[in-house]
């Protein structure tokens, strides 16, 4: 049984339509990338799985148990952060509040805490009592990453880290996220960065248009397949 | 010297509006509500500390005491049960429904306890006075201004010192993304409306203790309340303790010309301040 599930999941704003039917599993321990262009549906499936759009009660399953529908503020309880797109601090609190502020989600200790997230991200320490909205991008995202961690989740769900970082930063962001990973926590990114999303995953889903068009192991996929799925179109 | 005392006396008077305007200055802060009927609130925790002391023959103080956990569980079912179900909509909505509330509370008020003109009375301490430096204060004004510093202060520390005021900042940050972090947005407002609603038993207090007043005197408060928290900057609770000042020492100054002008004097340096800096004073924006 997989650890999170999604089943023939659909996701509305009002009349539109964003998210058609996707079935997405991912195993305990895994790490699972979305990858797909703009307006693939990628955030409006991953913010159902956190509870920021609503589902069908079945439509999302948790260690087996339907959490579909569940409220945001519940969902992360359950063990379901989220680790937003553009990081979504919150501007009148410091780093470390940003950080302590995670831990209201906890719900079973799974060793993160505010020493761990400093051991991760050494940088956030020095800069702990200044107002998030100071630190850089490559910081800003730190912070977002070690809040969500400090509810310590079954799984940690990331929309678009690399989003507006440079390459170097980039890279410093996803050795952090193998880290996590060796830690246990089970990972779904949703990402455009193809490389980084490739190197970080153990399997792919490609979105288009709302649908799953693509999936496998990254090695297992060629640049032809990935292409097809991400654009709708090959190089032949 | 009389302009020494005129401003000292400015600045005490401003200690009742900033008590006036800190419970909406909260809730301004927290949820972006306009709450129209806060001025009323303040007249029916008056007239709640009245009744109680009337029927109890309880101190008014004691009556204050006992007032404002029922007065704090008011405003948490009035923000739960009625006004969670508006805020999310748009401004006009929660505008709607607060005056619709400021309707219904000046004509329970007036029904319940006539349109005569009431206070409570605290025996000797209403008119005694201390005198500094030759300059003569009253003993109630000083507490006024006292209790406006514990009020200001006391929530400054509960914003910035407290779990619960984290999850406050953060859910003024953001309603939607505070829920990621495990905050139910909606609890929120129901406990920030609850505080509001001690801060106006503060308030309705000292209104009571220092002049006469009827069920028709709430919308005066919430424009006195309105104007400081503007002087001082949305959202800005020491902020809105120097808008009350500013209010108060402009009412006195323009009393020193004429009676007449001592509201209009208010007025005019709200207006100047609303053109010179529109967010406020104090505000950081």
């Amino acid at each position: 049984m997989a650890l999170l599930e999604t089943h023939e999941i659909e996701v509305f704003y009002g009349d539109f339509q964003a998210v058609f039917g996707i079935d997405v599993s991912v195993e305990e321990g895994e790490t699972v990338a979305i990858i797909g262009a703009n307006g693939a549906g990628k955030s409006s499936f991953l913010n159902a799985l956190a509870g920021i759009t609503p589902s069908k009660p079945d439509a999302i399953t948790l260690d087996g148990k339907p959490v579909g529908g569940t409220p945001a503020y519940e969902m992360v309880k359950k063990g379901i952060a989220l680790v937003p797109e553009g990081r979504k601090l919150y501007p009148s609190l410091t780093v470390e509040e940003n950080l302590l502020i995670g831990a209201d989600g906890k719900t079973v200790d799974r060793g993160w805490n505010l020493d761990e997230i400093y051991r991760l991200f050494p940088i956030l320490k020095e800069r702990a009592k200044q107002m998030s909205t100071t630190l850089s991008g490559g910081q800003q995202q730190q912070v977002s990453i070690g809040r969500a961690l400090m509810a310590n989740p079954k799984v940690l769900l990331c929309d678009e880290i690399s989003l507006g970082l440079a390459p170097t930063i980039v890279k410093d962001v996803y050795a952090a996220v193998k880290e996590i990973q060796a830690r246990g926590t089970t990972v779904l990114l949703v990402e455009q960065d193809l490389s980084a999303a490739l190197g970080a995953a153990d399997r792919v889903y490609c979105f288009m248009e709302g649908r799953v068009t693509l999936t496998g192991r990254p090695d297992e996929l060629t640049k032809d397949q990935i292409q097809h799925a991400y654009f709708g179109m090959s190089d032949a | 010297m009389s302009y020494v005392n005129t401003i000292i006396q400015g600045l005490l008077l401003g200690g009742l509006y900033a008590l006036y305007a800190a419970g909406l200055s909260l809730i301004f802060g927290v949820m972006r509500l306009v709450n129209l009927a806060h001025g009323d609130f303040i007249v029916l925790a008056a007239y709640v500390i009245l009744a109680l002391s009337s029927f109890t023959f309880l101190p008014p103080v004691v009556a204050f005491m006992i007032a404002a956990p029922f007065l704090f569980a008011l405003g948490w079912a009035l923000q739960k049960y009625i006004l969670n179900r508006t805020v999310q909509s748009n401004l006009l909505v929660p505008l709607l429904v607060t005056f619709g509330l400021q309707i219904i509370v000046q004509n329970g008020l007036l029904e319940a306890f006539s349109a005569d003109s009431v206070r409570i009375q605290l025996g000797p301490i209403e008119t005694a006075s201390i005198t500094i430096a030759g300059i003569s204060m009253g003993v109630m004004p000083l507490l006024t201004f006292l209790a406006a510093l514990v009020v200001i202060g006391g929530l400054n520390a509960l914003f910035y010192r407290t779990k619960l005021g984290r999850r406050l900042r953060a859910t003024s940050d953001s309603p939607v993304f505070a829920q990621i972090v495990g905050i139910n947005p909606r609890n929120i407002f129901a406990i920030a409306m609850g505080i509001s609603f001690v801060v106006i038993a503060v308030a309705g207090f000292f209104m009571g203790a220092r002049a006469n007043f009827d069920p028709s005197v709430g919308p005066a408060r919430l424009l006195f309340a309105f104007e400081a928290v503007v002087i001082g900057g949305l959202g800005s609770l020491w902020g809105t303790l120097g808008g009350g000042i500013i209010l108060g020492v402009a009412q006195e100054l323009g009393a020193t010309i004429s009676p007449q002008y001592q509201v209009l004097a208010g007025h005019l340096v709200f207006l100047l301040i609303i053109l010179v800096r529109p967010n406020g004073l104090f505000s950081k924006q």
